[in-house]
């Protein structure tokens, strides 16, 4: 039979190895954010880039690509085929309020005022509801995720669920995203919905798949006009670069200051 | 695919033009309810705390009730939010890795000192010695509950209270700007999101401070004349009387902050404004009947009309009544035309949506009446459990 | 030190450290490897199938359209614009049949008038008033439509 002060000792080691574990756990946490500088110091050695699941990414301010787009709106004929593509490739639902990419019809009036219409984001083709005398202006307008490097959407997100790459893409992370919705009221340009069926968070990934594998995003691969242009803009020969070098590009909402790395050719101050 | 037909309905209402993915809100009722709850948590501890700090002995009545509605209501503050989301399964992750430039974040931090370091240490200290006494009195789990809440200190002597009394008052002075800081906060939440010209302003902190203190201490004011009543005990009308004085006073202020950030925003007359003008008459309803004329005028209209002339106690406790509802229906309408109305419009600036609240499901109207409800089951239970008017007065020696 | 704040301080480290430890074992191990988000939520994102395939693979089998379309009008335009995402359909042409677009409005969704279309970028006729008893593929061959 246990004595009582056995059974006092017991509980004592008990009580010392369990502090000890928790500690031990509490300390490594403490030393946890320093892991990351440990690491980024080897990786240095292995000219900047990391071996990542097998594959190279890129690390950031050095990384040798940084994505963007372009958009010619002189170009764009508003067939729809890009926003109906985009929801095949990405499984977007397709209900005609939930849209990656989206075309709009500009329409400014000889009276002033402006029409602005996108019926089912213009997949059905779009067709002119203003007569054509009273018409002073028209043009489409195609939208997308801007990919802004200084993004009030992944200012926002709480948890870290949403992120600009390494490679200047704003992603989101399925399996982390909690769905609170943040992001979609930060972004000005109404590019992220929730995806009714995932409960997550949606937007466009600048088709992080295909890039990746040096395809073009699907919306530029199926653009009958080569409207829109996609490319990297630390590569000084890419398509992109030519693009802003050959016109006189602008992004939307500039004063809102989010960093845009959507380039529009021939954008009108009306759009927003 | 029937769980789209609202879609589908409101897609043949939206007024001029929208983003295709603006069509649905996908902040609703919930979400409108999170600030507003936040806000009777920080309303009412900043009326308990004004009775302890700066001693207004009229308010004594109503100290253990505001610290227990407080209580009540911030453990259900975050519950719309959490069940809004699309994976409240994941909504440890905010705590877990919190993103240090989001508001949302931050606020569970903020929640947690606030519920943690003040709100319970508070209670606790106010209580501790009737812990001691109760779990003596009582028999059987509830003394074990009691003398696990005593964390051992089992002291009843008058040096104790008094240690008591000096911590908790420490508590109350960092509690106040706790308290500010937490529904400051919740406004900084909306008016940090520089997308959104209806939310982004740098007044909606403080305004959310004001309206937060206004629907906190309306609370108290009902709470405390319901209690009394289900106790058939006397109304103590010279704590009416101030309860009513203090709305008075921020209800003014809680006005002309409100209506300076209209102002403000009218005569600047920036890129949104057609769009905000539009806006404030589809909000006719909530905003000006609801939350101006019924929320505040009236109120207004009434209190300070009793700081003139009072009339019998009757009538005055009648008024206060219905004054406390009116201002609790009026702010939730002001929070319902922040989070509803912001969402209203597109961030084009071209058209509308629209919102119609539906009955069942995670949003809908019924999963809202459950979160207003459940507080009120918490407080009752608080009552029973540490029951203000069975408190032990050894601080009068 | 009053006993009160003692009892309280042990509480309140009980609670803090069975925080950092819940917190240990809950963030995913890639978490701040590039920033505050899952490195591997990269690989998740690159990982996705991809439907609408290099165009060139088209042309190793159709070889006859494709010669066609090169010389045509249509020649900078995608097979699968028209006939959909062929990412099946090269893995089995027989089992995966493409979508033939035949119907009028198909072609009106470019070639429609359209005061909104620059007459430099895309030739348009009124689908309204242009040989409306006919389908555009009968007299329009559209691999090569120029009439
Ligand atoms: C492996 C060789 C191969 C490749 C690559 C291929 N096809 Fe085919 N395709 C075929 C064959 C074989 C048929 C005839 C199938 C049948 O009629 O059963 C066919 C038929 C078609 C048809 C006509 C279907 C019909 O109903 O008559 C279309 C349209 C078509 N292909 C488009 C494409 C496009 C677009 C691509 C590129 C994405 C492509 N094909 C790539 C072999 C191929
Ligand atoms: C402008 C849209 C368009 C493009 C671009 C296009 N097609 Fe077609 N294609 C059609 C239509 C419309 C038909 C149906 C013709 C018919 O039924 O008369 C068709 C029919 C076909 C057929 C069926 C056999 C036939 O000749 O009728 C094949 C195979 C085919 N296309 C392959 C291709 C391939 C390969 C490409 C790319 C090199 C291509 N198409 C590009 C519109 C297009
Ligand atoms: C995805 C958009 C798209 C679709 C769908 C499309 N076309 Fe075209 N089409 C074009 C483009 C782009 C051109 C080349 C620009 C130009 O008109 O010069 C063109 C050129 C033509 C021309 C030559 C005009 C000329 O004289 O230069 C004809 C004819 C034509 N298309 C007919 C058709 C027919 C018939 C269909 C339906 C089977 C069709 N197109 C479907 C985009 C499209
Ligand atoms: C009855 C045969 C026929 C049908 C059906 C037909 N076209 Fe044509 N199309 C012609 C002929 C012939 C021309 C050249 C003469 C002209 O310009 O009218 C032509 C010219 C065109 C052009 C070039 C116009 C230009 O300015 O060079 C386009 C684009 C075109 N058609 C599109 C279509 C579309 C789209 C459809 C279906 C909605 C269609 N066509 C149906 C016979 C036809």
């Amino acid at each position: 039979m246990k004595t009582e002060k056995d059974k006092n000792n017991s509980r004592r080691e008990f009580l010392i190895a369990s502090t000890a574990i928790t500690g031990g756990i509490v300390l490594s946490t403490f030393l946890n954010p320093f892991k990351s500088i440990a690491e980024a110091k080897s990786a240095d050695s292995t000219k900047d880039t990391i071996k990542l699941n097998d594959k190279n990414v890129s690390l950031a301010k050095d990384a040798e690509k940084w994505w963007g787009f372009g958009f010619d709106i002189e170009k764009c004929i508003g067939c729809g085929t890009c926003a109906k593509a985009c929801k095949e490739e990405n499984n977007v639902p397709k209900e005609p309020f939930f849209f990656r990419t989206w075309i709009e019809q500009y329409t400014e009036k000889n009276d002033g005022t402006l029409k602005v219409q996108s019926p089912n984001g213009g997949i059905d083709g779009q067709t002119q509801a203003v007569p054509s005398e009273d018409i002073f202006k028209s043009y489409f307008v195609p939208k997308t995720c801007n990919h802004c490097s200084k993004s009030p959407c992944v200012q926002v997100c709480p948890v870290g669920a949403t992120f600009v790459s390494p490679d200047g893409v704003v992603l989101v992370d399925e399996k982390y995203c909690i769905g609170c919705g943040y992001c979609v009221q930060a972004c000005p340009y109404g590019c992220r919905y929730i995806h009714p069926e995932k409960e997550i968070a949606d937007k466009c990934t600048l088709c992080y798949h295909r890039i990746n594998k040096g395809l073009q995003p699907t919306c530029v691969e199926v653009c009958p006009t080569g409207a829109r242009t996609h490319g990297n803009l630390r590569d000084k020969k890419s398509d992109l670069v030519k693009f802003l070098k050959e016109h006189n590009c602008h992004v939307l909402k500039p004063h809102l200051n989010t960093g845009s790395k959507l380039f529009y050719n021939g954008l009108s101050e009306e759009v927003r | 695919m029937g769980n789209f037909d609202q879609l589908y309905q409101a897609l043949t209402k939206v007024d001029g033009f929208i983003y295709p993915n603006e069509l649905e809100l996908r902040w609703s009722v919930l979400i409108t309810l999170y600030p507003y709850i936040t806000g009777l948590v920080a309303g009412a501890f900043i009326l308990a705390s004004l009775n302890r700090v700066f001693n207004v002995k009229a308010l004594k009545p109503t100290y253990e009730i505001s610290l227990l509605a407080a209580f009540a209501f911030l453990c259900v503050a975050t519950m719309p939010l959490i069940s809004h989301l699309g994976q409240p399964q994941r909504f440890y992750e905010i705590m877990m890795t919190p993103h240090l430039t989001s508001a949302m974040a931050i606020f569970g931090f903020v929640y947690l000192w606030y519920l943690m370091a003040v709100l319970l240490l508070e209670i606790w200290f106010d209580y501790r010695v009737d812990f001691v006494i109760w779990s003596r009195e009582k028999k059987g789990l509830l003394k074990l509950v009691y003398k696990i809440l005593t964390l051992g200190v089992m002291d009843t002597s008058p040096k104790s209270v008094r240690t008591d009394n000096k911590l908790g008052y420490i508590i109350t002075v960092i509690g106040i700007p706790s308290a500010f800081l937490l529904h400051g906060y919740v406004g900084f939440i909306f008016g940090s999101v520089k997308a959104n010209p209806w939310w982004s302003s740098v007044l909606m902190p403080i305004i959310f401070l004001f309206s937060a203190m206004v629907s906190g201490i309306a609370l108290v004011l009902f709470l405390y004349m319901i209690i009394t009543y289900i106790r058939k005990q006397k109304l103590d009308m010279l704590c009416l009387d101030t309860i009513g004085k203090l709305l008075f006073y921020i209800l003014i202020l809680d006005f002309t902050l409100e209506s300076l950030d209209q102002i403000h925003r009218i005569y600047e007359a920036g890129e949104s404004f057609d769009i905000i003008s539009l806006l404030m008459s589809k909000l006719f309803f909530s905003l000006t009947i609801m939350q101006v004329l019924m929320g505040t005028f009236i109120p207004l209209a009434i209190l300070g009309f009793f700081q003139f002339h009072k009339p019998k106690e009757k009538i005055r406790k009648a008024a206060y009544f219905i004054i406390s509802i009116l201002v609790l229906v009026g702010i939730f309408f002001m929070r319902w035309n922040v989070v509803i109305g912001g969402q209203l419009f597109s961030k084009s600036f071209l058209g509308f949506t629209t919102y119609k609240i539906g009955l069942i499901g995670r949003e809908g109207l019924i999963m809202s009446i459950v979160w207003i409800i459940v507080p009120f089951i918490i407080l009752t239970f608080l009552l029973w459990f540490l029951p203000p008017w069975k408190k032990a007065h050894i601080e009068d020696k | 030190m009053p006993k009160q704040l003692t009892r309280l301080i042990i509480v309140f480290l009980i609670f803090i450290s069975l925080f950092l430890v819940v917190r240990h074992f809950l963030v995913p191990e890639s978490f701040y490897k590039f920033g505050h988000y899952r490195a591997d939520a990269l690989k998740d994102n690159e990982d996705h199938q991809v439907k609408y395939i290099d165009a060139a693979m088209c042309s190793a089998c159709h070889t006859d359209i494709d010669s066609l379309k090169v010389s045509g009008p249509h020649k900078n335009i995608n097979c699968q614009t028209c006939h959909g995402p062929g990412y099946l359909h090269v893995e089995d042409p027989s089992k995966n049949v493409l979508i033939k677009p035949t119907e009028r409005a198909f072609c009106g969704k470019c070639h429609s008038l359209n005061a909104a279309r620059a007459c430099n970028i895309i030739k348009q006729q009124d689908i309204a008033q242009h040989n409306i008893d006919n389908k555009c593929v009968e007299c329009h061959n559209p691999h090569q439509p120029q009439p």
